[in-house]
């Protein structure tokens, strides 16, 4: 670091420098990814029924709606934005399909229908955040709870069931020759876009300059706005997909259909080394984190493991996620100058 | 210079971060009464030796002495409370609190209880801002105070603590004129009540006004301490950079062609009114003014940055939509911002990636971005700048400011523009590369760009502007050509003849 | 140079200041009003009660948030927290008489435990609070479920003297909101007027300055995350005194609903600015909406997307009048300043 550096960013950056952003020699995506494949190998060795094609597409299915959503995700938190509304925009999504199913409606009417309201959901979500310039912490938790009162408003306490079998196959059908369900099949290849998107094209080095520093991304000419307020709008629209695989998947549209999916789809995001504070992150390292939760959920489940035990384990693994690259620095950085540096400041 | 040992003082400070020896083997002694300069180019490890008499690191060889005896600071705390106190070059405030708490953070007059005591608390500080000669509301928020009136609050606050010891870190960056009067005043008040001050500036001709002695540090390593009486600017800058300096202002004559860039009575209410200039091929334009005259505002509207209520942008006879970086770098226009680290660079970045930043759409091959064309052309254009780097894939924070400086300019010159505007291009750089950016700006003016310069430094303005617009509260008060332009009828226009004297 | 002058621009930004409780009053008056028009037996000893008892958790909670909002921080852990100490609580009174003071301190030492680690991860290891407290979440929820395994309390294993302080009363006043009242008067008055409580809204307001006045930057957040633990704990004891039966899964969620209270109460959630008052009156606010659903009949269906939209609204409002705050100080500082 430049020891004459402004006083302003030199303060912050003077502990900092060799804390948080240690990335360089930690990968932690990298380190997610071992971790993924020793839990893989470790589970087919010691759990019989793991390693079957049977269970593998039974635990694809199970994650496809919080892998799905973890892709825009992804993006906004690279950003320096966070979407906490995408669980209600599912819920809001589920209901409208049982309502408009019950009332008569085509399913090939209706899911256009709800692409569209999950493109005016997240299209709320960006206009008060690129507009107003409020904080999407606030904006979404505000829109957590709206959409997920208009999913009451829309279908109450009902259930509706008994959806075509055509689309309940899809919802849980293979694709042929593979264990890979449907609605997992889609992950990859929207995971395959969104990594190209954020590696590779010059929309992704503006999402990583917006995240890193907005200011300096806004004066280089980044339309950092509309990129932004595109990302809400994808998260959405993707969210309410996600709603229309949820209710064909379980064959049940509820109002509470994925409730507190939010906090699951950004644990396996952290997890996947996104940092936080934006400007960081590999999209490789979320689909590890993903499937990580997953196959993870899934083991426990087959050891018959308490479900409960499986949320202990994925709080943990977000907390270490995050932890160990700060402490990993800050022994390298305590090694080095004999007195603490880990002063405190928050976040 | 005085009999009494330092009141603060350095012994053999070697300080390190990482591989980069900041400081190595430096001494120096603060007397009271006495205002001590701190020269050296930047990286050379004053801003290091700073924070370690503030407390905020602590030297990894060497020691501290307070009134001669040895002391370990462990935070900036147990600094102030020894009576330390530091004015950093950016104010360093608490924005949603009061004026009056910011000055007394952590020492608020206690009333019953140990409750605070508002009525003290505001006396107090409307008290300082008298002595001080400023009439700030105590009780008004910090947030949007201009950068001058933050610096008075920070000054308040290092009188309120009674400090035995003032550093001043370029207190003087962002002010101008008679506020930098004022600063030097209560700068040598406080010097006669027995303070021992530090004094860091940029500006060689305020060392030589202000102090008695100057410390001089290059790469770390102290390189004297010497009375200022004896010594001439020359032999100043000569001990910063270690060699003979080129010309400083390497201006070449040109004949301007057509008006590249016309402004035309563009207003922001509130802020600029009735802007109306224009710039043409070859020429170098500066605009000068007080800090706050809106001469970085009338900047940022023009790129597009803010909006303004009235008035018009033309890149070649062609209007500018209002608010729009994108449509301003597609007509050609390039703005070197003025704060560096967080308009200029993202600074977790590469260097190459920061280059890149604003030519995405012409490094695509195909849809994706060729790594390779966005390192050839980073390659190149450090080379053409002389940029100091290791690799490419380093992040510019790692740099020093003068080369972080040529990492925004190669960003912007990347994009090819026609009007070329540059925001106090050399604040904060060492003597060395302002040179090399100078000649730089001269060259580019020369090949027939149309360059905008908006500078606090004088001797710059009057060095590199074939004419100077001067800004005077959010007006333009005069454009003066080169031939006739001088610091008198610079800051005379630029103070407002009619202007009363500042309370 | 000079500045602002007092005048103008000082009533402006006071104004703005007091006006987020001031407006959030208001709303309140104008909402009981009207709800009184349309029904009288709304404002009846027992209507008003009931909203009292209702809002007291969630203000409690909303205290204790705003410490934490306030430096900065956010503490998504205190649903589970509730969730926790309720039914631990549940399980320690359990067919016992124990004394209601020790099933307190019980309550709020869990509480206090479950802070100091979430303050301890965020403090000393700078991790960043959501991802932190979105882990303790988990992680706190997971114990308690597989602890509960299912079972829950009932109201009948609960000694009456707990049910007690969760329905009687001194003089009148039940003892829910009196608890809150003087637990909200006792952070708000540390808060505004003692040396200590103001650095937390230094530290919220600009972290790198407060590290550089030397301010004790861990000890704050520790603090805050403790008193928000500890209120969590008490407001765990105050569930099960109040409800009686309680599952594992009590107050699932509601570290959003607190979250949403704390914002509408005019805290704000990047830091530095917001009262306690603020809070617990965005809470009184969310309840008495609830509240004011049931007595129009309209469909209860509605609450949940009236909050949400109220929260927005709070947001855009704040916005939009710091916006015309700013302009108007800029143009104070063209008028007056060089």
């Amino acid at each position: 670091m430049a020891p004459d550096a402004s006083v302003k960013t030199a303060s912050a950056a003077a502990p900092v420098t060799a804390t948080p952003r240690v990335g360089r020699l930690v990968r932690w995506d990298v380190i997610v990814t071992a971790l993924l494949i020793v839990v893989f190998i470790g589970g087919a060795l010691g759990t019989p029924d793991f390693a079957t094609g049977d269970n593998l597409s039974f635990a694809l299915d199970d994650l496809c709606e919080i892998a799905l959503i973890a892709l825009p995700m992804t993006l906004l938190v690279v950003v320096g934005e966070v979407d906490l509304s995408v669980a209600s925009a599912l819920g809001m999504s589920s209901a409208l399909l049982g309502a408009l199913w019950d009332a008569g409606w085509a399913i090939e009417t209706i899911v256009p229908l709800l692409i569209v309201v999950g493109a005016v959901t997240g299209l709320v979500n960006g206009l008060l955040v690129t507009r107003l310039g409020l904080p999407s912490l606030a904006v979404t938790i505000g829109t957590l709870t709206l959409y997920r009162g208009l999913a009451y408003v829309v279908l109450g306490t009902k259930a509706v069931a008994e959806f075509p079998q055509n689309y309940a196959d899809l919802a849980t059908g293979t694709v042929p020759g593979t264990p890979i369900p449907y609605p997992f099949a889609l992950f990859i290849v929207l995971a395959i876009i969104t990594a190209v998107v954020l590696h590779a094209t010059g929309a992704g080095r503006a999402m990583f300059a917006i995240g890193a520093q907005e200011e300096a991304a806004f004066f280089a000419g980044i339309r950092v706005k509309r990129i932004k307020l595109l990302l809400f709008v994808v998260s959405g629209v993707v969210s309410a997909f996600a709603g229309v695989i949820y209710t064909l998947r379980y064959g049940s549209a509820r109002a509470d259909n994925g409730l507190g999916l939010e906090l699951a789809v950004i644990a396996a995001v952290l997890l996947g080394g996104v940092d936080f504070d934006g400007g960081r992150g590999t999209l490789g390292g979320v689909v590890a984190g993903v499937l990580l939760i997953g196959l993870l959920r899934n083991l426990l489940m087959l050891r018959d493991v308490a479900t409960e035990i499986q949320s202990i384990v994925t709080g943990l693994l977000l907390i270490v996620s995050v932890l160990t690259p700060r402490i990993v620095a800050g022994v390298r950085e305590a090694r080095r100058h004999p007195r603490g540096s880990m002063s405190a400041s928050s976040q | 210079m005085s009999e009494s040992p330092p009141i603060l003082a350095l012994r053999g400070v070697s300080k390190a971060f990482g591989a980069v020896r900041a400081l190595q083997d430096v001494s120096l002694d603060l007397h009271g009464g006495e205002i001590h300069a701190l020269a050296g180019e930047n990286g050379a490890g004053k801003s290091t030796l700073v924070k370690i008499l503030a407390g905020v690191h602590r030297p990894d060889e060497g020691q501290v002495l307070l009134d001669g005896r040895p002391r370990d600071f462990r935070g900036p705390g147990d600094a102030q409370q020894a009576g330390v106190a530091v004015i950093y070059q950016e104010p360093t405030l608490f924005p949603d609190l009061s004026v009056a708490e910011n000055i007394f953070m952590g020492r608020q007059p206690r009333a019953r209880f140990g409750r605070i005591d508002r009525g003290a608390l505001r006396s107090a500080t409307a008290g300082l801002f008298e002595r001080l000669g400023v009439s700030l509301d105590p009780d008004r928020p910090a947030r949007g105070l201009s950068i001058a009136d933050q610096q008075i609050v920070e000054i308040a606050k290092a009188i309120s603590r009674d400090a035995r010891v003032l550093i001043m870190d370029e207190p003087t960056a962002a002010l101008s004129g008679n506020e930098v009067g004022r600063l030097f005043s209560v700068a040598r008040t406080l010097r006669d009540h027995g303070c021992a001050l530090l004094f860091i500036s940029h500006r060689l001709e305020e060392i030589f006004e202000l102090c008695h002695r100057v410390t001089t540090l290059r790469d770390g390593r102290l390189i004297a301490t010497e009375p200022l009486d004896d010594l001439t600017p020359d032999d100043l800058v000569q001990r910063m950079v270690g060699r003979e300096l080129d010309t400083l202002y390497p201006k070449q004559d040109t004949t301007p062609g057509d008006a590249l860039l016309t402004v035309a009575r563009l207003t922001r209410e509130g802020v600029f009114t009735d802007v109306s200039f224009e710039v043409r091929a070859g020429e170098i334009v500066a605009l000068a003014g007080l800090v706050g005259a809106g001469r970085s505002e009338v900047a940022r509207a023009v790129f597009g940055i803010d909006r303004y209520d009235a008035g018009a942008v033309e890149v070649r006879g062609t209007r500018l939509p209002v608010g729009s970086p994108t449509a301003a770098m597609a007509a050609g226009i390039a703005l070197v911002p003025e704060d560096r680290r967080q308009q200029g660079l993202v600074m977790d970045g590469t260097i190459e990636r920061n280059i890149g930043l604003t030519t995405l759409r012409t490094l695509r091959r195909g849809p994706v971005i060729s790594r390779k064309a966005e390192r050839d052309r980073a390659a190149d254009w450090a080379i053409r700048l002389q940029l100091k780097y290791s690799r490419l894939s380093d992040a510019v924070g790692v740099l020093s400011g003068g080369n972080q400086q040529k990492v925004v300019l190669a960003k912007w010159l990347s994009t090819e523009p026609s009007v070329l505007i540059v925001d106090e291009p050399t604040r904060g750089i060492d003597v060395g590369t302002k040179a090399e950016v100078h000649r730089l700006l001269s060259e580019l003016a020369a090949d027939g760009l149309a360059v905008l310069m908006i500078s606090s430094d004088l001797p710059e303005v009057l060095g590199m502007a074939d004419r100077v617009l001067v800004m005077h509260e959010g007006r333009l008060a005069a454009e003066i050509p080169r031939a006739e332009a001088t610091e008198e009828t610079v800051m005379a226009a630029a103070t407002g003849r009619t202007r009363r004297e500042a309370a | 140079m000079t500045a602002i002058t007092s005048g103008g621009g000082r009533r402006l930004v006071d104004t703005v200041l007091r006006a987020r409780e001031l407006s959030i009053l208001a709303a309140l008056v104008v909402l009981v009003v009207v709800t009184t028009a349309v029904n009288s037996s709304f404002l009846s000893d027992q209507g008003v009660k009931d909203i009292f008892l209702n809002a007291s958790i969630l203000a409690l909670l909303a205290v204790g948030q705003t410490m934490v909002v306030i430096t900065r921080n956010i503490d998504l852990s205190v649903g589970s927290v509730v969730g926790l100490v309720a039914f631990a609580s549940g399980k320690f009174v359990l067919g016992h008489d124990r004394n209601v003071l020790l099933v307190l301190i019980l309550g709020m030492a869990i509480g206090a435990v479950c802070g100091l680690v979430n303050g301890v991860l965020v403090s000393f290891f700078r991790v960043p609070a959501l991802v932190v407290t979105l882990g303790t979440l988990y992680v706190i929820q997971g114990a308690d479920y597989y602890w509960a395994h299912g079972q829950q309390i009932n109201a009948a294993d609960v000694p009456g003297s707990l049910l007690e302080l969760g329905s009687g009363s001194v003089l009148g006043i039940p003892y829910l909101p009196l608890i809150t009242v003087v637990v909200m008067l006792a952070v708000g008055h540390y808060l505004r007027s003692y040396p200590s409580g103001r650095e937390f809204y230094a530290i919220g307001s600009n972290p790198d300055a407060a590290r550089l006045a030397g301010l004790a930057i861990r000890r704050r957040i520790l603090t805050a995350y403790t008193t928000s633990g500890i209120l969590a704990g008490l407001a765990g004891v105050l569930w099960l005194a109040r409800f009686g039966t309680v599952v594992a899964d009590a107050a699932h969620g509601w570290e959003l609903r607190v979250v949403a209270a704390v914002v509408v109460g005019g805290v704000a959630i990047v830091g530095g600015l917001g009262s306690v008052y603020g809070a617990a009156l965005g809470a009184l606010l969310l309840t008495t909406i609830g509240s004011v659903l049931v007595v129009l009949k309209v469909n209860s269906f509605w609450q949940d997307a009236i909050a949400g939209l109220l929260l927005l609204l709070a947001i855009s409002v704040d916005r939009l009048l710091g916006l015309r705050v700013t302009r108007a100080l800029r143009r104070r500082n063209v008028r007056h300043g060089a």
